[in-house]
């Protein structure tokens, strides 16, 4: 039996997220990627924004960094520059990172600083009541939306990738043993990396859309998921709907606090 | 003919919006605000506004857009807390400047951090220096019918100023109460429909909106705003009587209740000023000379109404919820006790900050001010000046 206790802070358990929600998975998949990188607990700086999957920095007994709305990756940057030596890692969801965080999440990116990002995508802002967020699908109902979104989505890997970090994937909480190779694959990258796990809101937006059960909406993911070799001989008409799963990006790329340490060092003279 | 419905605070004042039906109004949610627009998103979607709803990505966005199709000539509304506030930052100071009359109400709440989502004052009180006009509320039906009047009020040719409606989070947001609520023609035909003299747009009259504005000008439109906001306190008055004839309430800048020979006043904000009205009828059903002022209106402050009502009183404590670190007591003590230096009203004060982050306040706690208050009366001193109510020593 895996010991997750040992990565939590008992005292502020249960947690505060509903039946049926996917957080906590990705928590458990996290714990145990971090796990088998062998990290110790003071060299991990857990940073997060606002929204349901932010609360995730009050159970975690790591250094942890509870911030602003969308604001988590550039507090984050400020961590990773000061203690380049840390493990940074940033916990934020769709609506947090790609709304009113947009800027952050692509600066961060083009950067490339050495963060990783483990992005908790459900297609809407949770915590605040249902309310479209810029991943709630073409169609889909949102307390902001109750006819149906009638807005064009993000593909938030995509605006990584397109934005130049070094490692960008994307998982689902069905497949949690290929979500922790992920996360340790995404940790483990010198460079800006990005976890997108699409994760199920049953409460705000499962039920609105008549989606079932936390469980029916799981189940649903893993219908839906393509992985990337599969999609690459579908059409896009095939690939309506579906999720795309796996590693779309995995470089060697010169990382921002290295490039500073360098710039430093030769000003110096050394 | 109003009617009479059983409303969330945040349910009323989105009631009041659906009345104004803004041109524009702009949605991105915070806690306890939310459910203001998800009520009037549903009006909009139930086809019952004509308003355009953006669904924005920030806060910074919704002020943004409601300073755009406000300076364009629209009716134009946005709401917030807390936080939301605090991100609007720059535009709220760019509203007031180019003296756009937006109304926004504002579900008090605690300004982080550490993370609370409870209520306090301390985000409107950071923009008590913005420009714009604060009326506060006590229940649900005042953010109703301060919202009503806010619009009048901003959009009065001798002023064109913004004004921010407050209500406390969850305490009156969240709390089901009594509300009247106007006819929705009655609401129209008070706020009248909106002709700004000038506007983006207007072809015939073309004009610039947040020009570069240096050494040369600057000044004098810092004064412009500081003289239109010293046009507001009579045209609030104004407004609240023919307010009065429609509904039955007049409200005026502040509320004095049994203050006429009250010989110990406090003075505060807000939703608390229900339980200390109660805790005044206890004092008096013992023979106490206790009363208590509400200030409405807290930017512009009353000053003449508030140094009228005090002349007679012989001790003052000030309840604050907010706290304004490194002056000497919260905000709205500040204020009073400013307004009554060198003007001839020598009276001893103190300061009691109370229910910061949500901390309930209750009857024994503005008892325990009030009895304070019975020392300083005997002494005409004040021990200590600036103390906490509720709080753990
Ligand atoms: S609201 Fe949605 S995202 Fe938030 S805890 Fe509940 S199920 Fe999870």
């Amino acid at each position: 039996m895996f010991d997750y206790d040992k990565y939590l802070r008992l005292n502020k358990l249960p947690l505060i997220w509903c039946a049926g929600c996917g957080d906590g998975i990705v928590l458990k998949s996290m714990l145990r990627a971090i796990d088998r990188i062998g990290l110790s607990k003071d060299e991990i700086c857990m940073v997060s924004g606002i929204g349901c999957s932010s609360r995730l920095t009050g159970y975690v007994d790591f250094n942890t960094l509870h911030t602003t709305h969308g604001r988590a990756i550039a507090f984050a940057t400020g961590v990773k520059m000061v203690k380049p030596e840390m493990t940074v890692i940033v916990v934020t969801g769709d609506g947090d990172a790609t709304a009113i965080g947009g800027n952050h999440y692509i600066h961060a990116a083009r950067r490339n600083i050495d963060i990783t990002v483990i992005l908790f995508n459900n297609n809407i802002y949770g915590m605040t009541g249902g309310q479209l967020s810029p991943t709630t699908p073409f169609g889909f109902k949102a307390s902001t939306a109750p006819f149906g979104s009638v807005e064009n989505t993000f593909n938030i890997s995509g605006l990584a990738e397109a934005a130049g970090a070094s490692f960008v994937g994307r998982g689902t909480v069905y497949d949690a043993i290929k979500l922790d190779r992920m996360i340790e694959k995404a940790i483990r990258k010198k460079g800006f990396s990005v976890v997108e796990v699409m994760t199920p809101c049953p409460t705000a937006f499962g039920r609105r859309n008549r989606l079932g059960s936390g469980a029916d909406m799981i189940k649903q993911l893993k219908e839906d998921s393509v992985s990337i070799e599969k999609a690459s001989s579908m059409t896009a008409e095939e690939l309506n709907g579906k999720v795309v799963t796996g590693i779309f990006v995995d470089k060697e790329l010169p990382e921002y606090t290295a490039n500073y340490q360098k710039l430093i060092e030769q000003l110096q003279g050394r | 003919m109003s009617k009479i419905m059983g409303l969330s605070g945040n349910e009323a004042v989105a009631h009041a919006m659906r009345q104004i039906n803004p041109d524009v109004a702009a949605v991105y949610p915070i806690t306890p605000q939310t459910e203001l627009m998800h009520q009037f998103a549903e009006f909009h979607s139930d086809g019952l506004v004509d308003t355009e709803l953006v669904l924005v990505e920030s806060e910074h966005s919704a002020m943004s857009a409601t300073v755009g199709a406000a300076a364009a000539g629209a009716r134009a509304m946005t709401a917030t807390s807390a936080n939301g506030l605090a991100l609007m930052w720059e535009i709220v100071y760019i509203a007031s400047s180019l003296r756009l009359p937006i109304v926004m109400p504002v579900v008090n709440r605690a300004l982080s951090g550490p993370i609370n989502i409870h209520c306090d004052h301390s985000d409107t009180m950071g923009a008590r220096d913005s420009g714009w006009i604060q009326i506060f509320s006590e229940n649900g039906q005042e953010a109703y019918d301060n919202a009503v009047m806010a619009v009048k009020i901003s959009e009065n040719k001798t002023i064109l100023l913004p004004t921010m409606v407050t209500l406390d989070g969850f305490i009156l947001s969240h709390t089901l109460e009594r509300v009247e609520i106007l006819e929705d023609n009655e609401v129209k035909k008070f706020i009248g429909e909106y002709h700004p003299e000038t506007s983006l747009l207007d072809v015939d009259k073309p004009s610039t909106y947040g020009a570069l504005d240096l050494q040369d000008y600057y000044f004098e439109h810092k004064r412009q705003q500081f003289e239109a906001m010293g046009n507001v306190l009579p045209v609030i008055e104004q407004v609240s009587k023919e307010y009065g004839k429609l509904s039955g309430r007049d409200y005026g800048l502040i509320e004095k209740y049994r203050v006429d020979d009250a010989e110990r006043v406090i003075i505060l904000m807000g939703s608390s000023v229900g339980t200390a009205k109660d805790t005044v009828d206890d004092l008096r059903n013992a023979g106490e000379k206790v009363g208590l002022i509400k200030i409405r209106v807290y930017r512009p402050f009353p000053y003449n109404a508030l140094r009228e009502a005090l002349k007679h009183v012989k001790a003052l404590a000030v309840l604050d919820r907010a706290i304004s670190f490194g002056t000497f007591g919260g905000p709205v003590f500040t204020d009073v006790r400013a307004m009554l230096f060198g003007n001839g009203v020598s009276l001893p004060m103190m300061n009691y900050i109370y229910g910061l982050g949500g901390r309930d306040i209750d009857k024994a706690q503005i008892r325990l001010a009030f009895d304070s208050l019975k020392d300083v009366v005997k002494t005409g001193k004040v021990k200590k000046e600036v103390n906490f109510l509720g709080l753990r020593d």
